[in-house]
This record gives structure tokens, sequence and C-alpha cells, in this order.
């Protein structure tokens, strides 16, 4: 071995050595920060929410306005998902099976609601349908009401969750290309049979994936909601309004009961992310493979 | 106004059609609206509100600290994102699942969290009080909140830009006798900057925004805690919608200028000369 080459082996040896070291310390900070920023606010949820016991736990659960807050935002998320699938993927579709101009707008738009704060979500939709708003006089002559009742939530949840599933198709669609399809139309498929049984099979894992995120922010929607919402107990109060109510009331063991349900159903909705993921990895190393 | 790639393929006009009516019924319209409405204040009038003393402490509040919960988490992503990508390591996998909590969380429950964490009676926040450190009710803690809340941006920008990187390229550099910080300075900066850059934006655009998160640990006290959301929402339960529709107008304009500026930003450097 001539002397070049050992110095460079050597020299390669310590670098993995030191990297040996620096190593150890990132993933100890690594492992630091997830349980300072992530595991410690999840302990404290369940902890507090779990203090007075079991007992205590259910009956903050299962009480009529908890119940009715839980209703209304199952409510919402039933609406406002499903709704942002269809437009999701008709955008999806537009954008990644065509080329028009205007197209960079287009996209932009679509990711327009991430930017706007939800408060001023919720300030728009008041200046639409509330009493002094564009549509308010009209709407109080027909006895309508939209801000501050049920159809306020639901369209401040809609807003807020625009952009979700388009953003996750978008993507997906466009690596995809349009070979597939266009194979099922010169054998003689329709528009719907080729949308039903080559595109949707293509991209059901990134829907999943996109109603997942959806569904996590409808549900968890606050200031949006907030602002249109009546604040009123058991009839316009979805879950997290009704833990603030809880928690300005000092009844905090109640609100963090409360809050243990919608950290559950965050969890188990982060198992479902990784599920569709771990999916569409897969196809993805497929789809490279052939 | 359409160029089809693929003929074959139907159904453009309606995606288009639908795409279209659905984004302005929405969100476009009632977003015009608001400028609209905004539109009638004169210049002057539009000024004077948004320069008014409290709305400006509002303002220097609320992009102050989601700048600054930007910069940890520029920091704090990246280190994750570099964990995650480069080691193999007990409990990679949890983490990795969990980096996503703050998306998944309703940011009603983070915010009592967090605040139950760090009041001066918290499990944290006690040990910052004999410090006499204030961290729940002062910037500190919005910074925090608004750090928790978009945790997830920045891992998720570098996280695969990181993972694309050939490891040989860092490893030649080393066996030119370049030193690991050479290595970081001149290899993996370059690279990860652009991505770097869209999640530190993504972050920033939702930290100003965010409401639910901060508004528990906040305190909310006029010209001191309090953030514009905030602000925009005493407007309103004062039926103030004037102010309140200013306000929005002009934190939309901001957000939007930065954003706008971050961007050119991050075309330069992709495209150097």
């Amino acid at each position: 071995m001539s002397d070049s080459s050992l110095i460079a082996a050597s020299s390669a040896n310590a670098a993995r050595r030191g990297s040996a070291v620096s190593r150890r310390i990132l993933i100890g900070l690594g492992w630091l920060v997830f349980a300072f920023f992530l595991l410690l606010p999840l302990v404290v949820v369940i902890g507090q929410g779990l203090s007075n016991g079991l007992g205590g736990f259910f009956a903050a659960i299962l009480e009529p306005d908890a119940l009715s807050a839980l209703k209304l935002t199952v409510f919402a998320v039933l609406i406002s998902v499903p709704l942002n699938v269809v437009f999701g993927v008709a955008a999806a579709w537009c954008v990644s099976k065509y080329s028009f101009r205007g197209k960079a707008i287009l996209v932009t738009l679509i990711d327009l609601p991430f930017s706007v704060s939800p408060v001023i979500a919720g300030l728009i939709y008041v200046l639409m349908f509330g009493a002094r708003g564009v549509f308010g006089p009209w709407l109080q002559e027909h006895d309508i009401q939209i801000v501050f009742a049920l159809p306020g939530i639901v369209l401040a949840t809609i807003f807020v969750t625009v952009p979700f599933v388009a953003r996750e198709l978008i993507p997906l669609m466009q690596e995809q290309g349009t070979q597939e399809e266009e194979a099922a139309r010169l054998l003689g498929a329709n528009g719907w049979q080729m949308f039903w049984h080559v595109t949707v099979p293509n991209i059901k894992w990134g829907l999943i994936y996109g109603v997942v995120l959806c569904t996590a922010r409808a549900m968890g929607e606050f200031g949006a909601v907030s602002v249109v919402s009546g604040h009123i107990r058991g009839v316009t109060n979805t879950l997290p309004l009704h833990v603030e109510i809880l928690y300005n009331e000092y009844n905090h063991v109640a609100a963090f009961a409360v809050a243990s349900l919608l950290l559950i159903l965050a969890l188990f909705i982060l198992l479902l992310k990784q599920w569709s993921e771990a999916r569409i990895s897969r196809l993805r190393k497929n789809a490279a493979e052939e | 106004m359409s160029r089809r790639i693929s003929p074959v393929i139907p159904g453009f006009g309606l995606t288009l059609g639908y795409t279209l009516v659905y984004l302005s019924l929405i969100v476009l319209i009632p977003l015009a609206v608001m400028f609209i409405h905004a539109s009638q204040l004169s210049a002057a009038q539009f000024w004077n509100i948004v320069t008014a003393p409290r709305v400006l402490a509002a303002l220097r509040l609320s992009f102050g600290t989601a700048f600054f919960a930007a910069i940890i988490n520029g920091v704090i992503g990246t280190l994750l994102a570099w964990v995650l990508v480069r080691y193999t390591f007990p409990g990679r996998k949890i983490i990795d699942a969990m980096i996503d909590l703050p998306f998944a969380l309703p940011t009603a429950v983070a915010g009592i969290a967090l605040t139950a964490l760090y009041t001066p009676t918290g499990f944290i926040g006690q040990f910052a009080a004999d410090m006499g450190i204030k961290i729940a009710y002062s910037p500190f803690g919005i910074t925090l909140a608004l750090t928790f809340v978009t945790l997830p941006f920045v891992v998720r920008t570098v996280q695969p830009v990181l993972a694309d990187i050939p490891r040989e390229v860092e490893e030649a550099a080393a066996c030119l006798g370049a030193k690991p910080l050479q290595v970081f300075r001149h290899i993996l900066v370059p690279a990860l900057l652009p991505a770097w850059l869209t999640g530190f934006a993504l972050a920033f655009a939702r930290g100003v925004g965010e409401y639910g998160s901060v508004i528990f640990i906040a305190g909310n006290m006029p010209m001191k805690t309090e953030i514009l959301p905030l602000l925009i929402m005493v407007k309103l339960d004062q039926y103030d919608y004037t102010g309140a529709t200013a306000i929005g107008v002009m934190m939309l304009l901001v957000s939007f200028v930065l954003l706008l500026l971050i961007n050119l930003l991050q075309r330069r450097i992709e495209t150097p000369n």
C-alpha cells in the first residue's frame, strides 16, 4: 500500500470515528427534542384528563353538552370532507391531465386557504352572511341563519380544509401521467368507466392520505369555527370549542378529559396516515421497478 | 384557453369548471368581499386603524413570534430530519410517525397542554419560575406554542431532499480532506437551502395566522401579549366589523409580501447567476 493511500485511509477512519461520536450526540438531541416537544404535551393531556380517575374521565366525555359537541364535530367532518374530496379529485384531474394557460395560478389559488389565518376565514363569512353582511338583509327576510349557526360552522370548516385532498393528489397524478387512461379509452371504455376502473385504483392511497389529513384538520379546527359559532352550549359548540369553554370555567379535569378524546382521535389519524403512506411508497417502488 | 396534452381523456371542461366554481364560491368571492368591505374606508381611515398603537403592538408580536418560531424550527427541524434520514436507531419509526402530531392534534388541545406545562405552577414552568423566567403569559410562551404547531413543516420539507443526496458526495469530499464543517457548508447547505426556506415560509405563514394554540398560553394582555388574530376577534366581539376587516386585509397583505420575498430569495438560490 502506498503512503498516500495509507494517509487517505487513516483520515477516512478518523472521520468515521468522529462521526460515530456526533452520531450519538445528534440522536440524543433528536430524542430530547421529541420528548420535550411532542411526548410531554401528550402525557400532560392524558395525565390531567385522568386525574379524577376513569369515572371522572367518562363523566366529562359522556355529559350531554360534550356529546352534542361531538355530534356537531362529526357532522361538520361528514359534510366538509366529502365535498373537499370531490373538489380535490376534480382539481387534481384538470391540473394533472391537461396543460393550459393559467395552471400555475390555479394551483396557487388552491393552496390559498393555507396562508389565510383561520380567524380571517371566519371573518369573511361573517361579512358575507352576518346580519350586517352582504346577504344579511336577504337572509333575515327569508329567516335563514348561516353565521352563528350550523351552516356557518360547516362553511368555515370547508374553507380551512379545501387544499388537503387536491394537494396530495396533484403530485401523485402528475407522476402517473395519462397513458393508462388513454389505453382504457382506446380499448373502448367511456369516461366514467375509465375513471372508476383505471384512475381510482391508481390514486386510492393518495386519496385516503388526503382524506386523513383533511379529517384531522376538520375535526380540530378552532379559530375559524370560533368566529362563526354562536358559542351556544349544546347547540353550536364543536368539541374543540367545548374544550375552551370548560377550560375557561376552570373545569380543568373535564377540559383535559375531552381533550384526551381528541388526542386519541389524533393518534388514530396518525396511525391511518402512516399506513396509507406506506402503501403509497410501496406503489411508487413498484412503479419504479416496472 | 386550453392546449390539451391528451385529447382522448375526457373531463377537462367539467373538472376545470367545477374547480373554478367551487373555489370561487368558497374562497375567492368571500375573500373579495373582505377587500371590497375594506375599500369603503378612505386611505386615511384605513391607515389610522392599522397604525393604532394596539394594532402595531399586535403586529410586531405576531410577526416577531412567528419569525422566531420558524427559526427555531429551522434548527430543530433540520436536526430531526437529519437524525431520521441518516441514522437507524431504536424508536426511529415512532419519532418519524409522531412528527406529524401537531398537524393531527386540534390546536386547542395543544394550547391547553402547553399552558399546563409552562405556567409558573406547571411541570416545567415551576423550574423556569425558580430561575425568574416567565414562560406562559409572555411572548416566550407564544413562541413556544407556535414552534409546536409548526414543527412538522421544516422536517417534512427537508427530509425527502436530504434522503436524495447521495452519501458518496460527502464521503468523496471527506476523503479529499474536507472537514465536517466544510462538507456541511459546501455540500449540504446549498442542497438543502431551497427546501429549508420552503419549510421556513410555511411555518412562518401558519404561525402568523395561528389562533387556537396561542390564546391559552398568551395571557392576551393588550399591547403586551395580544396577537393579531385575537385583535380581529376582539373587534368582531365589539361589532367593529370595519376595524376587523382593515386588520384582516393588512395581515393578508403583509403575509403575501413576505411570502413573495421568500419565494424570490428561493429562486435566486436555485438559479445562481
